[in-house]
């Protein structure tokens, strides 16, 4: 069948699956959103305030549902204001395709209007990037891009096509959709070496991340650490693979994770490395990390390995088969000693003491979390919320706390739980953000209203840029250069103008009011939270420190 | 381990930019390019690129690592110089008047450079070897007036019958 390339677009994603997607029109994609009109049964496009808005919103979208992400965008402009977006999935590895019109071909390299070179842009924040010119190439790059950004260690690819070939028609025949492979471990010997490390362990420590979920493994690393008895800690990205109370989730390390896990890694004889990549935020001091440790590496990525950390051993390969392999071999044992040393220890970690009168930042976090319940979706902003929120968030699954591990951007949180609340439906989406990250990209409130998703926003009003501020309080003899904000912006008021819902809270009670009014609502809420604004995030180890180092008041 | 110099050889797709991708790597990641070279195939599909770096085992892993994730690129090896054949082009244009030319030719000789060009200044030197080979004839022509000079950085290839890329599918 000969069909226009923008008609190609709309059957390849239909033929991926692809039933919803993120963007923003203009002129270079005018052919690509006529096709999109025609198939809006098939797949429905959601327009935000703004291409980052719509970056962020496929990426929260893949995050929280496993599926590859779709974000449409113009040229110029449009493909630039994506690449922030871009740029977080990369880093957190997550799964998108971007799509990017570009001028007409004739046009390309006069400086045409609207002219930019993306691929050129995205290249070093895409796991591949394409440039297509002729209608007949659309097809195989479009599926070719699907199934990197899906396969192997996950991650965003973007596909730049020219104005011409959207027009310009060709032959079309329609292929089964992308099914991931997984890449099973490349030697078996390998995975048996790993027993033989956990056999001569006495005290073997779990440090997993991202990689778990991406790879679906989180029921399998669970089967693993009870039947061997191994205490394991996590890095922000793992968050939620284990169930907060499990108890041998030993729970978040680095910067700000709690002492226990930090001593753990400490004294631990054995470090089982899955899906974690050893950043400058957990493996502070990487000279002097797990000092008493070998340390065995489990995944997907070569380059991972012997990156940031020397490594002693590593199996490269998906790790869900990695595990299940290594799953019926290994011996039931237990670690008695070694957990109830670390349980002692959990025992003295800090923790803020709650307020009946005034708002405490950990407090709203546990209230949200226990009133929106374990089905929630949580997702965060960057900086000392999105700590707490880390910190506090007790979830019980992979997927439900979603957040700018790699990158850190702020602004991140309002389109992602846009793009989270388009993926999971019924379930509950929060939004947690502060004023300093909300106030970049607040105006996708629109894109909820017109939507009607009810994504629930709790804004830690502190007037400051409170994580920078920390860090000036530490580091800089309180000399608080631009983080003291002090904007008078009404958020009741401009919620209203929205068309949304907005509640602000000074207590506890006012807060749990709120957030039973938020719950019940059929659109966004806002709610602001009036924190201190010398409130800090504790306990912290500075960046290049160790535990001698850490920080507790 | 020690700083080294390591030479790294890869197949990669003949496509637009593909060279942008890797030299953006090597520069995002913090690898140095001491000389590259970009060159043609048996395979028109296929480019050869042959890149001269520094740096102890770990960085190596790193870019044989890094560099095999890209795409385009299909195979990359790190070359053992001593299982293989390591070679470079030298021009070098030297200010030699009518009572200096003898002697400059007389190093050329040594080496088996060329004289490729001759003017009333100037005769332009041509040599081909082991880039050590261009560094002790370039150490001894300095002695002369470098007027100016352009290496092409090395390309290498296996000894043996073993062939790079010899697996990969039609």
């Amino acid at each position: 069948m000969r069909i226009r390339g923008a008609d190609v677009i709309t059957e390849v994603l239909i033929e991926q699956g692809v039933d919803t997607v993120f963007g923003y029109p203009g002129g270079a994609v005018l052919e690509i959103y006529d096709a999109l009109y025609k198939h809006r049964g098939e797949i429905t496009h959601h327009i935000t305030a703004h291409e980052q808005g719509a970056a962020h919103a496929a990426d929260g979208f893949a995050r929280a549902t496993g599926k590859t992400g779709v974000v449409i965008a113009t040229s110029g402009p449009g493909a630039t204001n994506l690449v922030t977006g871009i740029a977080t999935a990369y880093m957190d590895s997550v799964p998108m395709v971007a799509i990017t019109g570009n001028v007409g071909s004739g046009l390309i390299g006069k400086d045409s209007f609207q002219e930019v070179y993306t691929m050129g842009i995205t290249m070093p924040i895409t796991k591949h990037n394409y440039m297509v010119q002729r209608a007949e190439d659309i097809a195989p790059t479009l599926r070719e891009a699907f199934r990197i950004a899906g396969s192997g260690r996950k991650g965003p690819v973007l596909v730049d096509i020219t104005k011409d070939a959207t027009i310009n028609e060709c032959d079309y025949l329609p292929q089964p959709g992308f099914v991931e492979e997984k890449a099973p471990p490349e030697n078996d010997e390998a995975v048996w070496e790993v027993l033989n490390y956990m056999g001569r362990s006495r005290r073997p420590l779990i440090c997993f991340g991202g990689g778990v979920i991406a790879s679906g493994a989180n029921d399998t690393l669970y089967a693993l650490m009870h039947k061997a008895q191994i205490p394991a800690v996590h890095s922000i990205m793992g968050t939620g693979v284990l169930s907060w109370d499990d108890p041998l989730n030993i729970g978040l390390v680095g910067m700000h994770g709690f002492a226990t896990g930090n001593r753990a890694i400490d004294a631990a004889d054995l470090v089982l490395a899955i899906g974690f990549r050893f950043s400058d935020r957990v493996a502070l001091n990487v000279g002097r990390w797990a000092p008493n440790a070998k340390i065995v590496q489990i995944d997907i990525d070569p380059s991972e390995v012997n990156k940031n950390v020397h490594i002693d051993h590593a199996v490269v390969g998906d790790i869900d088969l990695v595990l299940k392999k290594l799953l019926p071999m290994l011996e039931a044992t237990g670690h008695e000693a070694w957990l109830d040393e670390i349980n002692a220890w959990r025992r003295d970690d800090y923790h803020p003491a709650d307020s009946r009168t005034e708002l405490k930042p950990h407090q709203v976090i546990k209230t949200l979390a226990e009133m929106a319940g374990p089905d929630a979706v949580l997702v965060t902003d960057v900086g000392q919320h999105q700590m707490w929120a880390a910190q506090y968030c007790r979830r019980v699954k992979p997927r439900s706390f979603l957040t700018s591990g790699g990158l850190g951007t702020m602004g991140f949180g309002y389109g992602a739980a846009i793009g989270a609340k388009v993926g999971v439906g019924e379930r509950r989406v929060v939004h947690i953000t502060g004023d300093g990250c909300f106030h970049m990209n607040m105006n996708e409130v629109c894109t909820a209203v017109t939507y009607n998703l009810p994504v629930i926003t709790v804004i830690l009003n502190n007037s400051v840029l409170g994580m920078v501020r920390q860090w000036q309080h530490s580091f800089y003899e309180d000399r608080f250069s631009s983080t003291t904000l002090d904007r008078v912006t009404d958020y009741v008021k401009v919620a209203e103008g929205f068309g949304a819902t907005g509640y602000r809270a000074k207590t506890p009670d006012e807060f749990a009011d709120a957030m039973e009014k938020a719950l019940l609502a059929e659109g966004p809420v806002w709610i602001e939270c009036l924190i201190d604004r010398n409130e800090q995030v504790l306990p912290m180890i500075p960046a290049g420190g160790t535990l001698d180092d850490m920080i507790l008041e | 381990m020690s700083k080294k110099q390591q030479v790294v050889s890869m197949l990669v797709d003949n496509n637009a930019g593909v060279l942008a991708r890797i030299s953006s790597l090597f520069a995002r990641k913090g690898f140095n390019i001491d000389s590259l070279t970009v060159s043609a195939t048996d395979d028109a599909r296929l480019s050869r690129i042959t890149i001269t770096t520094q740096g102890d085992k770990q960085v190596l892993d790193q870019i044989l690592s890094q560099t095999g994730k890209l795409v385009e690129v299909r195979r990359v090896v790190a070359v053992d110089p001593a299982a293989s054949i390591q070679r470079e082009l030298l021009l070098v244009k030297v200010k030699a008047d009518q009572a200096m030319r003898s002697t400059v030719r007389e190093a050329a000789e040594i080496y088996k450079a060329r004289v490729v060009d001759l003017s009333v200044e100037s005769m332009v030197v041509e040599l081909t070897g082991k880039p050590s080979k261009i560094d002790g004839f370039l150490a001894v022509i300095s002695q002369y007036e470098i007027l100016e000079m352009c290496r092409t950085g090395v390309t290498a290839l296996e000894r043996g019958s073993t062939v790079l890329g010899q697996d990969l599918d039609e």
